[in-house]
């Protein structure tokens, strides 16, 4: 269902494109060798490339390159194979060189497509523009000191992968999507770990309103540098609330850049000054124009990952799951590597089952990721294995299955050790059902008189007489054959 | 023994061969030489004890017999353009004030690396912006053929340090840079020998950048075997440096061997510009006698975007430079005259750290790469580099050097021109197409002005055939047979 503002004057569609920047996962940075890592004491990963001394000269790191275009392969984009980095030039305290070296008029993957798992199950394709590459600025830390601003370079130079997005999304919901399947494409490609909070993810938002059924795009505003996904679905909806009230009002929307305030949800300008830059772009002459032959590409696509979408169509095609299950499967690569684990050679259904209600639902209780989950895949396979053979009723595979979280131990040892294991031994379970009947004369007399209801009554009574081990299958039939049902 | 400092560079390497003296006797001949000629401000900084230092260190390996080759113990100097570890770099500006670089320039390195001696750092223009060497702030050099008529002359520039030193014998020979002209420039206003090798060849690694993609390292020295001898030693493939190119770097004295017979030399009418001095005129001429009769074929080409050369440059050259001098903002190192604010910080940083010409460039930078602009002046000053470039590759389809006038003029007096950036920039009017197109030059003293001031003729080669080049201009040396020296 699309998004919809609804005004006095009808109603209106919201149009948003993201600008996403995500950390390349490498060793060292875009053009030093100095180390990425997130955290150390302030400036101590600087090189004197990012602190840019005199007759420092940048050079590419390939593996940075690498991750761009692995990247581009799994945004199914065209990979450029001839891309230019330029000079982005402005002054800041914590930009050294006084420029930012990033690529403009040609950047290293062209367009391409993600496609947005709708929570409806259908899907929907957003269009990519471009992805580029280019290096982040230093930190200014202005509230270490009253009178005085310090600077960490740890971050100068770190590799960026800026992915730009088609306004193609339609409101906070697909933005949301979007995000999150970006996200997940990145974290199976490995080229961005994809942590909002600690920046290595970071987003700006486009956003622009118009009437439901215009074709014409009406002017856009820019909210800059918001940090999770959350805060990304609050300020779009924020802000094309505020768009609609403007034009309402007969005003008009200023295209502008405006910043989201995560303590009141809403959006404000930022001055003016601190966005009238002219940053003369111009090839950076340190630096040749990157060209990529045919082998540095393939052999990148050879090494590819298969993808949430490719993975998705698997799993619905080869192990029966549905559109949705398969979809809550695929969106974190771990899920999907942990359920696989735990699926193969069984019964995937019941696997995907048993991920979803109980282990996700266990997870969410405790706050641990599922790499971190206190049950193995094995032990989960396992488990559903005892089911399907009749070892254990669904009842006492619960139980087990909370004793797996407690202790880590195997559900096999769990159930020797318990005696868990369900009867379906015949003259044991005849012996029981003997024994009720003879206790409870009077419902076996409504039993034979044909009252269904108490059927459920006698099996339940079976349990209880076996500790909840009787094979309730079997129960039901030697009840029908002893009171003739 | 006759005096050390009258020894070119090839000479002094076959005395510590032979054992005639050693580095430290040599070393300190030119210190003292330096000392008695503080006069010419060809120095921004001197290093005697690095220099007494190493020189002493190369005479203990040649005692163990461990030299390290044939420019093990020679000195040099420096333009004090090169970062060199623990001794002050300033570019010649403010604005570097204090600033002590905690690494050694690739092009340095290797020299240190092969034992050479540093005695100290080159005078140039700020920033290697100039062609007269007045726009230093640490003053003007003079040149050691001056005065002429009570006037003290320019040694030329930007390298115009590096090129007094080396005429005056206060270096047996230097290392300058060159973006349009700054080491061939100087080299013929001062009568020595001045190369500018293929762009790539050296390595831009820790020399304080003025445009990016012209700017590149070479020797100045008395002799063509001596700058043989020393680009030999400079140059390297730099994987520090995206520009430098991996090609292996030839034995240059090897390559001097061997006439002309047999080179196609192109004389490109183009460059002759209109108001060439009859002088210039005349010795470009007797430059193609000389070169046709040592067995050369001369014959004519064309190079018909060579007026559009120098606006060209001087479009490029700004833009780059006004990015490339961005980093020097008063946060990091250098100069900073604090304000109210990182803006009033950084205009008075800058406003009191650079001289006049520097911001003129900067601004005429920012201007030409401003939105509205780009396309009107940086973009196309680019197509008609690639078209100049173009005019060169066709020329050497058919030639296999170019020989044209080095300079418009003899050295000028220090003061004139000053406020004539146009007549200024109208010094490397024949450097700066080799300089676009990253073609290999050089300056060879060939004759003298009317004032009895000496004059170059430049050579151009294809690229990273300095071989060529250097072959054809011990030509040129042998039959000009330069012999007057400055009034040292």
């Amino acid at each position: 269902m699309p998004y919809l503002i609804e005004g006095h004057s009808g109603d209106w569609e919201v149009i948003v494109g993201l600008e996403v920047h995500a950390q390349a996962i490498t060793e060292s940075k875009l053009f030093s060798g100095a180390a990425t890592a997130f955290g150390g004491a302030p400036n101590s990963h600087v090189s004197l490339v990012d602190a840019a001394m005199p007759g420092m000269l940048p050079v590419i790191n390939r593996r940075a390159v690498e991750q761009a275009v692995r990247t581009g392969l799994g945004l199914r984009a065209k990979i450029n194979k001839i891309s230019v980095f330029e000079r982005k030039n402005y002054f800041y305290a914590d930009l050294p060189p006084g420029y930012q070296i990033s690529q403009y008029q040609h950047p290293i993957v062209g367009e391409g497509t993600v496609t947005l798992d709708l929570p409806d199950g259908t899907t929907r394709e957003v269009g990519i523009e471009r992805l580029h590459m280019e290096q982040d600025a230093g930190k200014s830390l202005h509230d270490r000191d009253p009178d005085r601003t310090f600077v960490d370079l740890n971050r100068a130079g770190v590799p960026l992968m800026e992915i730009v997005s088609k306004p193609d999304i339609r409101g906070p919901e697909e933005a949301g999507a979007y995000l999150r399947k970006l996200r997940a494409i990145l974290r199976y490609l490995g080229t961005c770990d994809g942590n909002m909070e600690e920046g290595s993810m970071r987003c700006d938002v486009n956003v622009s309103v118009r009437k439901a059924g215009d074709a014409d795009l009406r002017t856009r505003t820019e909210i800059k540098n918001v940090n999770s996904v959350r805060f990304v679905m609050q300020a779009i909806e924020y802000e094309a609330a505020r768009q609609v009230e403007v034009y309402e009002d007969g005003g008009q929307v200023v295209q502008e850049t405006r910043l989201f305030n995560a303590q009141t949800g809403e959006t404000k300008s930022m001055r003016s000054k601190e966005h009238a830059h002219d940053y003369r772009y111009f090839p950076d002459p340190d630096l040749l124009p990157l060209v990529l032959d045919d082998g540095f590409v393939s052999e990148i696509a050879a090494t590819l990952p298969e993808l949430p979408d490719d993975k998705k169509r698997r799993f619905i095609d080869d192990l029966g799951l549905s559109s949705y299950d398969a979809s809550v499967l695929v969106a974190e690569r771990e899920t999907a590597d942990y359920f696989e684990r735990a699926a193969t050679g069984r019964d995937a259904k019941l696997v995907a089952n048993w991920v979803i209600t109980n282990l996700f639902g266990a997870l969410n209780k405790m706050g641990k990721d599922i790499a971190d989950s206190p049950v193995p895949a094995d032990h989960l396979g396992q488990l559903a294995d005892l089911v399907a053979n009749g070892t254990l009723s669904s009842r006492i595979a619960k139980e087990v299955f909370e004793t797996m979280l407690e202790t880590g131990r195997a559900p096999g040892a769990i159930v020797e050790e318990k005696g868990l294991r369900q009867v379906s031994d015949s003259g044991a379970l005849e012996a029981m059902v003997d024994q009720v009947i003879a206790a409870n004369p009077d419902q076996a007399e409504q039993f034979r008189q044909g009252n269904r209801k108490v059927a459920g009554w006698f099996v339940g009574q079976v349990m209880k007489l076996s500790k909840g081990q009787a094979n309730p299958g079997m129960v039901n039939r030697i009840l029908s054959e002893k009171l003739g049902g | 023994m006759s005096d050390l400092t009258d020894l070119t560079l090839t000479e002094a390497a076959d005395g510590l061969a032979r054992g005639d003296f050693s580095s430290l006797d040599l070393t300190e001949a030119f210190l003292a030489a330096m000392e008695a000629r503080r006069d010419l401000n060809a120095f921004i900084t001197e290093t005697p004890d690095i220099a007494r230092d190493r020189a002493r260190a190369s005479d203990a390996r040649r005692a163990e017999g461990a030299t390290r080759g044939r420019l093990d113990g020679l000195p040099y100097a420096a333009k004090d353009l090169y970062c060199t570890e623990a001794v002050p770099t300033t570019a010649g500006s403010h604005i570097l004030d204090g600033f002590v670089p905690t690494y050694e320039s690739t092009v340095t390195a290797n020299l240190r690396d092969a034992g050479m001696v540093m005695l100290g750092k080159a005078n140039l223009d700020e920033f290697a912006m100039g062609s007269s060497n007045v726009t230093s702030h640490h003053g003007p050099v003079r040149n050691p053929w001056g005065p002429r008529n009570g006037k003290d002359l320019v040694p030329g520039g930007s390298s115009g340090g590096s090129a007094a030193a080396v005429a005056a014998r206060l270096a047996p020979a230097a290392i300058g840079t060159d973006t349009g002209g700054s080491i061939r420039q100087p080299a013929a206003f001062c009568g020595i020998v001045g190369l500018k090798p293929t762009y790539g060849r050296c390595s831009r690694w820790g020399i304080v950048a003025f445009a990016s993609s012209l700017d590149q390292a070479g020797p100045m020295t008395r002799t063509v075997a001596d700058a043989a001898l020393l680009l030999g030693g400079m140059a390297s493939h730099d994987p520090r440096d995206s520009t430098s190119v991996p090609v292996p770097v030839p034995d240059y004295i090897a390559a001097l061997a061997g006439g002309a017979r047999g080179l196609r030399v192109g004389i490109p009418g183009d460059y002759a510009v209109d108001g060439m001095p009859s002088e210039i005129k005349a010795l470009w001429e007797a430059g193609a006698g000389w070169l046709g009769e040592a067995g050369a074929e001369i014959v004519d080409v064309a190079l018909p975007h060579t007026r559009y050369a120098l606006p060209t440059y001087y479009i490029i050259a700004p833009a780059e430079a006004s990015s490339n001098l961005a980093r020097y903002d008063g946060v990091r190192f250098g100069l900073r005259v604090p304000g109210d604010s990182l803006e009033t910080m950084y205009e008075n940083t800058r406003g009191a750290g650079f001289g006049a010409e520097v911001r003129r460039r900067v601004l005429i930078g920012t201007y030409a790469l401003s939105s509205g602009y780009y396309d009107a002046y940086y973009l196309k000053a680019q197509r008609v580099r690639a078209r100049i470039a173009e005019d060169f590759r066709r020329a050497f389809e058919t030639v296999d050097l170019l020989l044209t006038p080095t300079a418009p003029s003899a050295a000028f007096a220090i003061g004139d021109k000053e406020d004539d950036p146009i007549a200024m920039y109208l010094n490397d009017v024949f450097t700066v197409p080799t300089s676009l197109a990253g073609l290999p030059g050089i300056s060879v003293p060939a004759g003298l002005s009317g004032d009895g001031l000496p004059l170059g003729l430049h050579l151009i080669g294809k690229p990273f055939d300095e071989s060529t080049l250097l072959r054809a201009a011990g030509v040129l040396e042998r039959t000009a047979d330069f012999r007057a020296s400055a009034s040292v």
